[in-house]
């Protein structure tokens, strides 16, 4: 375990170098076995996103004749054109675009305020002693792990007495709360990193406790809030939960707005404009996910290793 | 460097107003949120709340009225068959996939990529792109059949009895990738040293992994455990967008129903018993986890 915590809190290093002697090629029936079983098994995770790409370049026609994984015939970009602009979202049927400026007007605030937040928790539960402040850690961290359904009658009645139900400041506020568990973590996990040394010079330097953070730790933390934001943008982007109840129909993401233009239709399905609708919806994420790379896999393993 | 760094005594009592001040928005979130929320959801519990919530108590009666409901007993029984199933495969899954690509293979981070981005996509992305996969009438069944296999059989989806397994495919596909980045991290940390030692006493490289790495990948398994277990209890997004709880009940999930109950069904009280019910079910699952952790961490010397 504290192997673990050691990678994340020297956030450069690279994987541990593996020294082993050099063997020379060898093609062995128990190698070829391994590449044939590593090549199916990323058949498996590659199915459906090309049975999505294709799918959505398809004519309807094509697409009747029951032939999911052949190539398009007649390649056409008119699925995604209607998902984008004209696939209907319940009752107003200006497509999914609607939706993705929702998500980016609901996911940038949320990402900057939850990690504005989880840095500052993380911060002042690490350098400062405030009496009450472990218990309330713990608690966060068992809050982690509650279903958000045993919360979400209270908050909404109590977003509805202030009068932020349905609204993006509302959604907003949720997504903060409900990041502060793993950001806070996060954080902790890497200002546990930093020498006390460097804190006690600043003290001594005359540094308050907002000076500190703001013009010595946060500028530190440059490769913890990468992954913070890599995480918080994937995960608010794909919530789906929280934007359904909280968010208000003028403000619904792209994951619900999704959800009604393929599941809630009447009429014929057309399923190559729904496949370019969940592709559209994916993009984001994906690109940050193919961008990011190891930083990914950082906040995976960051998140997942809890205290 | 040490990650059990002792703190020397921070700082004077004065100065740490600031950082008090600093915590408030965690106390309010914890103590509003996280405690009040909760507490409060299970006072209704125990109320006869329908659309708005009462202030009376009528004990279990909500909690009786619950087990008697079909849709209820269904969910748990389906949450079950759901849980085993997802954790165990993806478990096997993760780890196969972990050593084969710690064996020193050309492209492994292609492979780590491929392997890794379905987590990346929504839940709900991967719920619709499963359910078009698998429609019986344009999607794998038909396709296979114009193949030249008139009989071939795959429509579980609207199949009553089978369509669980569905969900279990689809959130298999999704969650595997974690479970090898996990293990693979976990794998990088045991020294090579130990294999070259097994090595030389002649001990062959499968017996190895069973004898050595596994039982020094407990943690991992047990963090990977953990995720999967609170994301099995969690399960909402995936099955709304591929069956919405069909055909029939079928498919139907303890998160659904409580937030069916909850907005479209005006049982506020319900729900709330539902909710509570669902939240014991995590304690129960953590418990054991929490204790074996704060054991061994104090057994390490940590706090």
């Amino acid at each position: 375990m504290s192997a673990v915590v050691e990678r994340i809190s020297q956030p450069v290093a690279a994987p541990v170098p593996r020294k082993a002697a050099r063997r020379k090629s060898h093609f062995t029936p128990a190698r070829l076995g391994l590449y044939a079983l590593l090549v199916s098994s990323a058949v498996f995770f590659l199915l459906p996103l090309y049975v999505m790409l294709v799918t959505s370049l398809k004519p309807m026609e094509e697409i009747r004749l029951g032939q999911l994984f052949a190539l398009p015939m007649n390649f056409t970009f008119e699925p995604w054109v209607q998902a984008w602009s004209t696939a209907c979202t319940g009752l107003e049927c200006r497509g999914i675009q609607v939706g993705f400026w929702n998500s980016v007007w609901i996911v940038v605030p949320s990402t900057i305020a939850s990690i504005f937040f989880g840095a500052l928790n993380g911060y002042a539960l690490s350098f400062w002693r405030v009496r009450w402040a472990g218990w309330l850690f713990g608690v966060l961290m068992f809050g982690a792990f509650v279903p958000y359904q045993v919360m979400i009658y209270p908050l909404v009645r109590t977003l509805a007495t202030v009068n932020l139900f349905g609204t993006l400041g509302g959604i907003v506020f949720i997504h903060t709360i409900f990041g502060m568990p793993v950001m806070t973590l996060l954080f902790r996990n890497y200002y546990a990193g930093v020498p006390i040394e460097l804190f006690k010079a600043a003290r001594i330097d005359g540094g308050g406790f907002w000076r500190i953070f703001f013009q010595l730790m946060l500028p530190m933390s440059l490769p913890i809030i990468a992954v913070a934001v890599i995480m918080q943008m994937t995960n608010i982007w794909n919530d789906f939960l929280l934007g359904l109840v909280f968010a208000g129909r003028d403000n619904l993401p792209m994951t619900v707005q999704l959800n009604n233009v393929i599941n809630t239709t009447t009429g014929e399905r057309l399923y190559n404009v729904n496949m370019a609708a969940t592709m559209l919806t994916s993009m984001l994420p994906l690109a940050v996910y193919l961008i990011s790379g190891r930083w990914f896999l950082r906040g995976i393993t960051a998140g997942a290793v809890k205290g | 460097m040490s990650t059990t760094l002792p703190r020397p005594q921070p700082v004077r009592r004065k100065r740490a107003a600031a950082a008090q001040l600093a915590l408030l928005p965690m106390a309010l979130t914890v103590l509003g949120v996280y405690i009040g929320a909760v507490l409060w959801s299970v006072r209704i519990s125990f109320s006869s709340s329908k659309i708005f919530p009462k202030n009376d108590f009528v004990g279990f009666s909500q909690y009786e009225r619950l087990f008697a409901t079909e849709r209820w007993t269904v969910s748990l029984h389906n949450i079950a068959i759901f849980g085993v199933l997802f954790i165990l495969a993806c478990m096997v899954l993760g780890f196969f996939l972990a050593v084969f690509l710690d064996q020193r293979v050309r492209g492994e981070n292609v492979l780590r990529t491929i392997f890794l981005y379905p987590y990346a996509m929504s839940f709900v992305a991967t719920g619709l792109v499963w359910q078009w996969m698998l429609n019986p009438g344009l999607g794998i069944q038909a396709a296979v059949r114009n193949l030249g296999f008139p009989d071939f059989q795959f429509d579980w989806i609207v199949n009553q009895d089978k369509v669980i397994y569905t969900l279990v495919i689809a959130a298999v596909w999704q969650a595997s990738g974690l479970v090898m980045a996990v293990l693979l991290a976990g794998l990088r940390g045991i020294d090579e040293s130990l294999w070259n030692a097994a090595r030389i006493d002649g001990v062959p490289r499968w017996r190895y992994y069973l004898s050595v790495v596994l039982p020094q990948l407990g943690p991992a398994f047990g963090t990977s455990f953990v995720l999967l277990a609170v994301g099995v209890v969690k399960v909402f997004d995936v099955v709304v967008a591929m069956t919405l709880g069909g055909p029939g009940n079928a498919s139907e999930v303890p998160a659904k129903f409580i937030m069916d109950n909850l907005f479209n069904r005006a049982n506020v009280g319900l729900a709330s018993a539902a909710s509570t019910v669902l939240l014991l079910t995590v304690l129960a699952l953590l418990m054991p986890w929490w204790y074996a952790r704060s054991v061994q961490s104090r057994k390490l010397g940590h706090s």
